[in-house]
């Protein structure tokens, strides 16, 4: 029998190291993987984690990759510390892609001269409000309801989604387009800014960045977000303190929303150039991985989301380049996330062999 | 001569930094009541640990019966006929007090009789239990009473009780003590690990005493005094509290007719409590865990603002539907009985955690000075002697011990004008059980207002100028400590004071014995 018992104290070393141990775990699962698929594992490997890495092009489209990771991870790093279980970012995102799309397709349509100054903040509050609305919906029904908020957020993923197919297959689809669901192309004018010229990395990822700083700042730095962790962990003390579990169910659910809403504005706005049904890779999902690897910390989130994303786009070049499913992300993203449950399991236990009890 | 029922030798057990026990050797007969007894950290868990099987020595031999064993784990211990009330529970808090009982046992036994089992032996043993009750709904006590039930059932040959009177009143300790006398006769010996030195000169035919993992001594603890037997433990006598007579203020805190209904099926509804604590006294409320206390407290405290409006007073101020932060900004501040969840984060740091409570690190708009905040920290941690890496280590790695007196510290370094204490000094060791309730009285010197809600009674003697007992949700008349006994506050524990719960019960049915818990399953 084998069974797993508490350690006194877990390593702290190796509770920072996890992480970088699941990651070695993943490569080599992927490495038996390909092997068996008949494969030459070692271009495989190099396809998939080094050629997303290699060169300034791949870089910028790197930070253009994590960018939503790294705010929808945010928001959600800042629900699950404080025990709100908001899996929804996904609609949260499509929601603030939709409000932002709206605004630009307006801007669009009536041919207005608007400046970015003006522009870019409009855009940004669109995206807040849509991602924000959205998740206050989840907040409502929890704090009113008390209704499951893991259930609620993800069942309105599907809603946003659909939401947004009506959308472009109806009263927004754009009239010359063939027929093909997604809106007309967006004026130039409301185009986020890129940082070089020729790259499509736009002023979005820094902003992103700034966000991390400003949730950490928040997080460890501020009465507040300290209100937000001791709800999570010990509701008793939270009361024990008069510190209101309401307050942090909106705070967290409406912050998180917001956050993954401008993910979606910046989408809209930056690469995409329209609104189409497929906005959204997924990013609100593989957040929730990004924000567990990132040890739901705003920093180790976005070393996280750089990592999903080679992840990513490696899959896409193992794809086009090797001739391998494109599943394969997927199956690399879930053998990490369990090497990392594993890894964070064998932190806090240690196996024992022997009877059992 | 039959051999020792359980005899150590040598037993050495070493963690990384400090070594827990230093060659202990300790002999138990059958039918012997052996005390072990030493401060926190003196080893004694660890050494009932390695009996136990939950660790394994490093070194030295354990015999049962005579024959050497390996204890390589509880169930081996079982399988010997050990027995173990821990002081922290095992007990899942969703199923009730017997289906927990019930998953320890083999599968064949049937809940059905686990249940009756349970409240044959509760009854047997004096121990007001209800096997049917969920176990998330009941009190430190009430828990306690489950693991003392559940090894009972077992039937043990050797029986390790882990500081069990802490919950329980004096007669029930007394009674407590008549059945380990008996068990103790039927040839079952029992290790009682214990701080209280007159429980022990009471109770047991000899003890081992340890200190820092060593043992100072193996004596007839009836053949010594409570002052020899401390210096054993502690090296010199405990520090004796000295006080005047309250010097008493303005009337603090005042509680008229607070009423509750319960706020689950399996909790203590608040039945028309009345009480007053004046700037400059102590009043203590004692009374057996479960019998409403949780309840007056969180309606105290502000975690559960439903009384009316003047039901709770703060200097004449309304505050009965204030919560927990207004009312402590008004002078109120609280110690709660559990440390870890609710007076403390466990996975958050010292610093942090004074946050709970204490805003004077918190500059504009809630930005925390962070330097202001360490030292805070750490001039409670050194005023309070609070042993730990420093304001940095989390709540979670400190001992009980230690995590009591940072909250207690942290509340009184606030110079509260009221504070509501519960359980100051529950499972602390001797020495910083005086200084905090040194620090009470201290507080009271002040002209603080405290209100001592605690089970032991010796402590309530100590410091309080005036007694309630708390029975069934109802509150006792106040009485002088001066001229309380232990004999009339035991009784009006079981609710027999002068038109309180029981009262009634007990002059239609003077036949019960005076003193004894009048509840229906008592027997006649």
């Amino acid at each position: 029998m084998i069974r797993l018992e508490p350690r006194p104290v877990p390593s702290l070393a190796m509770s920072v190291l996890s992480p970088a141990i699941a990651l070695a775990l993943t490569v080599a699962a992927g490495f038996v993987l390909f092997l068996a698929l008949g494969k030459d594992p070692g271009r495989v490997l190099q396809v998939f984690l080094l050629e997303p890495m290699n060169g300034v092009r791949a870089l910028t489209e790197l930070g253009l990759k994590s960018t939503p990771l790294v705010l929808c991870a945010l928001g959600l790093a800042l629900c699950y510390r404080s025990n709100v279980w908001n899996i929804g970012a996904e609609g949260q995102f499509l929601m603030g892609a939709i409000a932002a799309g709206g605004l630009a397709l307006f801007v669009t349509q009536e041919s207005l001269a608007v400046s970015r100054w003006v522009f870019l903040p409009a855009l940004v509050l669109a995206g807040a409000a849509g991602g924000g609305l959205w998740a206050g919906v989840v907040a409502l029904l929890r704090d009113r309801f008390n209704a499951n908020e893991i259930l609620v957020s993800l069942m309105l993923v599907y809603v946003a989604n659909l939401f947004l197919s009506w959308l472009v297959f109806g009263p927004w689809k754009d009239p010359h387009g063939f027929n093909f669901p997604q809106t007309m192309a967006f004026a130039a004018q409301t185009e986020l800014p890129r940082i070089v010229r020729g790259m499509r990395l736009h002023w979005g990822s820094l902003f992103a960045l700034a966000a991390a700083f400003v949730v950490w700042f928040y997080m460890f730095r501020t009465y507040h977000g300290l209100q937000l962790q001791v709800g999570g962990p010990s509701p008793a003390a939270a009361r024990y303190a008069g510190f209101s579990a309401r307050s942090a169910i909106w705070t967290t659910l409406v912050t998180s929303g917001a956050l993954a809403g401008v993910a979606g504005a910046f989408e809209v706005a930056g690469p995409m150039g329209q609104l189409t049904p497929h906005v959204s890779s997924g990013y609100g999902f593989t957040a929730i991985i990004v924000a567990f690897v990132g040890r739901l910390h705003p920093l180790g989130c976005v070393l996280a989301s750089l990592l999903l994303s080679v992840f990513l786009i490696g899959g896409e070049l193992a794809q086009s380049r090797v001739g391998l499913p494109s599943a394969l992300t997927g199956v690399f993203q879930g053998v990490l996330l369990l090497s990392l449950l594993a890894c964070d399991t064998l932190v806090h236990n240690r196996l024992r062999l022997g009877r059992a009890r | 001569m039959t051999p020792p029922r359980l005899e150590l030798r040598h037993v050495t057990k070493r963690y990384a930094q400090t070594v827990a026990n230093d060659d202990v050797s300790l002999v138990v007969n059958p039918g012997e009541i052996h005390a072990v007894a030493g401060e926190n950290g003196a080893g004694k868990s660890t050494l009932m640990k390695v009996i136990y099987g939950a660790v394994q020595a490093d070194a030295g031999e354990i015999l049962f019966d005579g024959r050497p064993v390996a204890v390589r784990s509880p169930h081996d211990a079982r399988a010997l006929g050990i027995a173990m009330v821990f002081q922290h529970f095992s007990l899942f808090d969703t199923l009730t007090v017997a289906e927990n009982v019930w998953l320890g046992l083999p599968p064949s036994a049937r809940l059905v009789e686990v249940t009756e089992g349970i409240r044959r032996k509760a009854a047997e043993y004096g121990l007001d239990l209800d096997p049917e009750k969920p176990v998330h709904v009941l009190s430190v006590g009430e828990r306690q009473r489950v693991e003392i039930v559940r090894a009972l059932l077992a039937e043990p040959k050797l029986l390790i009780l882990d500081e069990p009177t802490s919950v329980l009143t004096p007669q029930a300790v007394e009674k407590l003590f008549e059945t380990l006398r008996k068990l103790a006769a039927t040839g079952c010996a029992i290790l009682y690990i214990s701080h209280k030195l007159d429980e022990i000169r009471a109770l047991c035919h000899r003890c081992t005493m340890l200190r820092a993992g060593k043992v100072t001594g193996t004596t007839d603890p009836s053949k010594e005094t409570t002052a020899s037997l401390s210096r054993l433990m502690i090296g010199a006598e405990p520090p004796r509290l000295e006080r005047g007579p309250p010097s008493l203020g303005d009337l603090a805190l005042e509680v008229d007719r607070l009423t509750l209904p319960k706020i689950d099926r399996f909790g203590i509804a608040l039945d028309g409590i009345s009480l007053g604590v004046h700037q400059g006294e102590i009043v203590g409320i004692a009374g057996v865990s479960g019998n409403g206390q949780q309840e007056l407290l969180a309606a105290l405290s502000g975690e559960d603002p439903r009384a009316d409006e003047g039901m709770v007073r703060l200097f004449g101020k309304p505050i009965g539907r204030l919560g927990a932060r207004g009312r402590r900004k008004l002078g109120l501040h609280f110690v709660p009985e559990e440390r870890l969840g609710r007076g403390a984060v466990p996975t958050l740091s010292l610093a942090s955690n004074l946050l709970l409570t204490r805003d004077e690190a918190l500059r504009w708009l809630g930005f925390i000075d962070r330097k202001a905040l360490r030292d805070q920290t750490s001039g409670i941690m050194r005023r309070y002697w609070v042993k730990a890496s420093g304001p940095g280590a989390v709540a979670r790695s400190l001992s009980g011990g230690n995590l009591q007196k940072y909250i207690v510290g942290r509340e009184l370094d606030a110079v509260p004008k009221v504070l509501v204490v519960a359980q100051p000094t529950w499972g602390v060791d001797v020495g910083a059980a005086a200084q905090i309730r040194a620090e009470l009285v201290a507080l009271r010197d002040a002209g603080c207002a405290v209100l001592l809600v605690s089970e032991e009674l010796e402590e309530l003697f100590a410091i309080t100028d005036r007694l309630h007992v708390i029975s069934k949700g109802r509150l006792s008349p106040p009485i002088h400590t001066a001229e309380a006994t232990v004999e009339l506050v035991g009784e009006w524990m079981s609710g027999l004071w002068p038109g309180g719960p029981a009262a009634a019960a007990a002059a239609t049915a003077p036949a019960g014995a005076p003193g004894a818990p009048a509840g229906p399953g008592s027997p006649p």
